[in-house]
């Protein structure tokens, strides 16, 4: 298990690395950044002054040996505008995000697998048809028109809840956090719910399809005939056979909850990491989109890894390993 | 559920205490934009200077209108030629308790210059300067060549304390250890894209605010600020959408405030190559590039329905420009008014030219620079195309089209045939716009930087640089109307379309006076009497 692992590991470096020459071309060829950051009024002089200080005077190739060389030492370069750090400014940021993206995970696997499950045991009836319509609307509205409807009907109009931003924040183990306060959840629970609506939409879907499926298995029936009560063969048999593909999936998908975030956290004025990219995207601020872009690869494959893990802990089978060939 | 009751009456009682001592002392606002620091050296950017305002004080301000007022100096003129006498305002603190003398002055300006990773700095406006301490409230700023903008250049540039930001980096700005000026608001802090929390300055010199506490949430999603204001979760918001106007206005919980800002939306024409990029003829045939005919620029202008684009795209909130600064601004020409739609001239001023079956052009523009401005484009080219002036309209996202206006051609000239842009004169005055934009490009003078066109007309040059070294307010204010008459009546360096205005909203019951220059600072939010 530890060679997979480590295996894995190399394999990602290389992934960052092809990323990051990627990335460092795209956005040298999209434009010049310094137009968009030097005042209108400004001289030729100060144009390039500021061109020569960010180092955008050399050959391109040249600029990326020189991030190279920061980059193995853990300095992916400031950014432009924000003159910080790009790592520490996005991992500043990293923990609003994340706590939206697990706020919106675990509403999918609330909300998704038992409304999943019940419409799948209950195939046909009228509760299940509703569940399984809802499901369309959740996967083909498109997220920022939702977010705007919500804030609407639950800040404009109903005042119920916080339009935008994030709430209280107390620290737990040197982490900002805002789930633990009242004020939080208030300002947490639309764009949470905005972001998992597809989500939801998604492992409903998957919960009862598994569902449909399981049911007329034999060791199903063999359950059912051996007397156990239904309660533990839903709980246990059925259960455990139906969360392999939705683990992948939601495994796969939390990176989609994180880059999709960007959306929701616009909308909602979140202050993650989402909110801080699409900024910097517009400015053409090289150093943040590249480290950002590489946090990004690095978390995937985390994730893909974590996804992996968990399957041998679900599945006995599966038992981690390279394929030789 | 009978002991839930006293924990719902605590939780509504404590909701209501909240919500009443936040409405009296409190004002919350929802920006469009963040500064990217609260180091007011650091970044020459609407937003960063709008910020600074509150904290730190300059010699002289602008005011509302971005005429030069004063501010930490009480006075200014020029005892010679070459020198400016500054006298210091006697009795102002600084937050931190310490008193301002000249020497925070001469720091200052040693400073602005100077700071690290700057990515558009304030040099612009202090070089060829020198400051000379005469006593503790008086300085000396002199110069090489006589300097009338001397009040307009340093009143971009916020005073700091010496005491407090020797030695101090931008990051020690943001985390408010240096942030220590004389402005109304004293910084508590600043959260890069969540907050920035100012408190009251009790020792403040000047008129003090009406709010305790201000906290300051950038929103950028323009509905979702509109809604913010709307559901009360904030009591001031900018840069209110054109599109929402007209239903704000009639909701009677938000008040509005608008004004016309120190931004001309224009057209700029190539007028430099024989071969322009984007222009052929009708049959798709390289031609002679027709820009560069006077008469063709001129039918350009009169192609126009300057007051069709205020009231359909604009909604009205704009007003229709004949020159480079609206009503009321430094050293505009009375005689210049915005030229009326005639396409039956302009099509006669093209046969004239040449071309009296038109030509083909492709023209460029930002979306999401300015307000409507692909759509402002989109009806350009629909006039144009009714003249007989093919035009193909091409809209580009701001950060890459910037660049490839400015310099995306061979050798780093301008690339494109004609573009749709805009300019806010940051003094104030029409030397802003006639400088950057109009005056031949000339790189060792800091001449036309943003002359995109290239539009060159040696004798508005001329008087230009006349205006440039005289003194006497009124002797310039009648060279730069002059060169202003120049370059748009004579040589149509540019075609100016409209003057965007500002809209800014407010919960009922408060009111923002508005700024030309777009900036939103707040101490100027007050409740309604």
């Amino acid at each position: 298990m530890s060679v997979f692992i480590i295996r894995r590991l190399m394999q990602s470096i290389l992934v960052v690395a092809i990323m990051s020459v990627l990335v460092f071309v795209g956005v040298y060829l999209v434009g010049d950044p310094v137009h968009s950051m030097v005042a209108p009024d400004a001289p030729q002089e100060e144009l390039e002054r500021v061109t020569k200080a960010l180092g955008l005077d050399r050959p391109v190739y040249e600029q990326y040996w020189i991030f190279l060389g920061k980059a193995l030492q853990g300095d992916l370069g400031n950014s432009f505008v924000m003159n910080d750090s790009a790592l520490k400014l996005i991992l500043q940021k990293m923990p609003a995000t994340l706590e939206l993206a697990f706020a919106a995970l675990f509403l999918s696997v609330v909300l998704g697998i038992p409304l999943g499950v019940y419409a799948g045991l209950r195939h046909g009836s009228i509760p299940s048809k509703i569940i399984m319509s809802g499901s369309i609307l959740g996967f083909s509205l498109p997220t920022f028109w939702v977010g705007l409807m919500m804030i609407m009907i639950f800040a404009v109009y109903l005042g119920w809840l916080p339009s935008t931003g994030r709430g209280e924040t107390v620290e737990v183990l040197g982490i900002e956090v805002s789930f633990l306060t009242w004020d939080g959840i208030r300002h947490l629970m639309m764009p949470a719910l905005n972001l998992a609506l597809l989500k939801i939409s998604l492992v409903i879907r998957l919960s009862r399809a598994g569902v449909r499926e399981t049911i007329h298995m034999d060791y199903i029936k063999f359950a059912r005939a051996k007397g156990l009560p239904y309660r533990r063969v839903i709980m246990l048999h059925l259960m455990k056979n139906i969360m392999i593909p939705v683990v992948t999936v939601i495994g796969l998908e939390f990176g989609g909850l994180i880059a999709f975030s960007v959306i929701t956290e616009t909308i909602f004025a979140w202050p993650g990491m989402g909110k801080l990219i699409i900024e910097s995207i517009l400015l053409l601020d090289r150093p943040m989109v590249v480290a950002y872009l590489m946090i990004t690869v690095m978390m995937f494959v985390v994730i893909n890894l974590a996804v992996d893990i968990i399957y041998s802990v679900l599945d006995p089978r599966v038992r981690l390993q390279d394929v030789k060939s | 559920m009978k002991f839930m009751k006293p924990v719902l009456g605590l939780m509504v009682a404590a909701s209501f205490s909240v919500a009443a001592s936040a409405g009296a002392q409190e004002l919350r606002i929802g920006l469009y934009a963040e500064p990217s620091s609260v180091d007011p050296h650091y970044h020459n950017l609407g937003p960063n200077n709008a910020v600074a305002k509150n904290i730190f004080g300059r010699l002289m301000t602008q005011d509302e209108n971005q005429r030069v007022t004063p501010d930490l100096a009480v006075s200014w003129k020029p005892i010679n030629d070459l020198t400016w006498e500054f006298k210091l305002r006697q009795g102002v603190k600084f937050h931190d308790g310490s008193p301002f003398t000249a020497d925070d002055v001469i720091f200052t300006m040693e400073r602005a210059p100077n700071v690290p990773n700057s990515p558009s700095g304030y040099g612009t406006y202090i070089k060829g300067k020198s400051f000379k301490k005469i006593d503790d409230f008086t300085i000396h700023a002199t110069t090489e060549e006589p300097y009338p903008l001397m009040p307009a250049d340093l009143s971009t540039v916020a005073i700091l304390s010496k005491k407090a930001a020797e030695g101090a980096s931008t990051a020690d700005f943001d985390s408010g250890k240096a942030a220590i000026g004389t402005g109304p608001f004293k910084f508590v802090e600043f959260v890069k894209g969540e907050k920035l929390i100012l408190e009251r300055n009790e020792d403040y010199w000047g008129k003090k605010p009406e709010w305790k506490t201000v906290s300051v949430k950038p929103i950028k999603s323009d509905p979702s600020r509109v809604a913010a204001l709307l559901a009360g979760d904030v009591d001031f918001i900018d840069n209110v959408p054109t599109i929402d106007i007209a239903n704000l206005a009639t909701n009677d919980k938000v008040a509005l405030s608008r004004k016309v800002s120190n931004r001309v939306i224009y057209l700029h024409m190539d007028q430099f190559r024989e071969d322009s990029p984007d222009i052929t003829a009708n049959d798709g045939s390289k031609i002679k590039n027709p820009l560069l005919d006077v008469r063709v620029r001129k039918a350009i202008s009169k192609a126009i329905n300057r007051e069709a684009i205020v009231a359909r795209v604009m909604e009205g909130v704009a007003i229709p420009a004949g020159q480079l600064l609206p009503d009321g601004f430094f050293g505009r020409s009375e005689n210049l008014k915005p030229e009326p739609y005639d396409p039956e001239g302009a099509k006669k001023l093209l046969a004239e030219a040449g071309f009296p079956d038109g030509f083909k052009m492709k023209i460029h523009g930002p979306n999401g620079r300015y307000a409507n401005d692909a759509k402002v484009l989109e009806a350009v080219g629909q006039m144009l195309t009714r003249i007989g002036i093919k035009a193909e309209v091409v809209t580009i996202p701001p950060s890459v089209f910037f660049s490839r206006a400015s310099a995306g051609g061979p050798d780093k000239t301008p690339e494109f045939s004609l573009v749709l842009v805009g300019w806010g004169s940051g003094t104030g005055e029409s030397s802003s716009p006639l400088k950057s934009l109009l005056a031949t490009y000339d790189k060792s003078k800091g001449l036309g930087a943003a002359n995109r066109g290239r539009h060159s007309n040696p004798k508005m040059d001329e008087v230009l640089a006349q205006a440039l070294a005289t003194v006497d307010d009124g002797e310039r204010e009648k060279l730069l109307a002059k060169a202003t008459e120049i370059a748009i009546d004579e040589s149509q360096g540019i075609i100016p379309l409209h003057y965007q205005e500002s809209v800014w909203a407010t919960r009922k019951g408060l009111t923002y006076a508005g700024r030309s220059d777009e900036h939103t600072v707040y101490y100027t939010v007050t409740t309604v009497k």
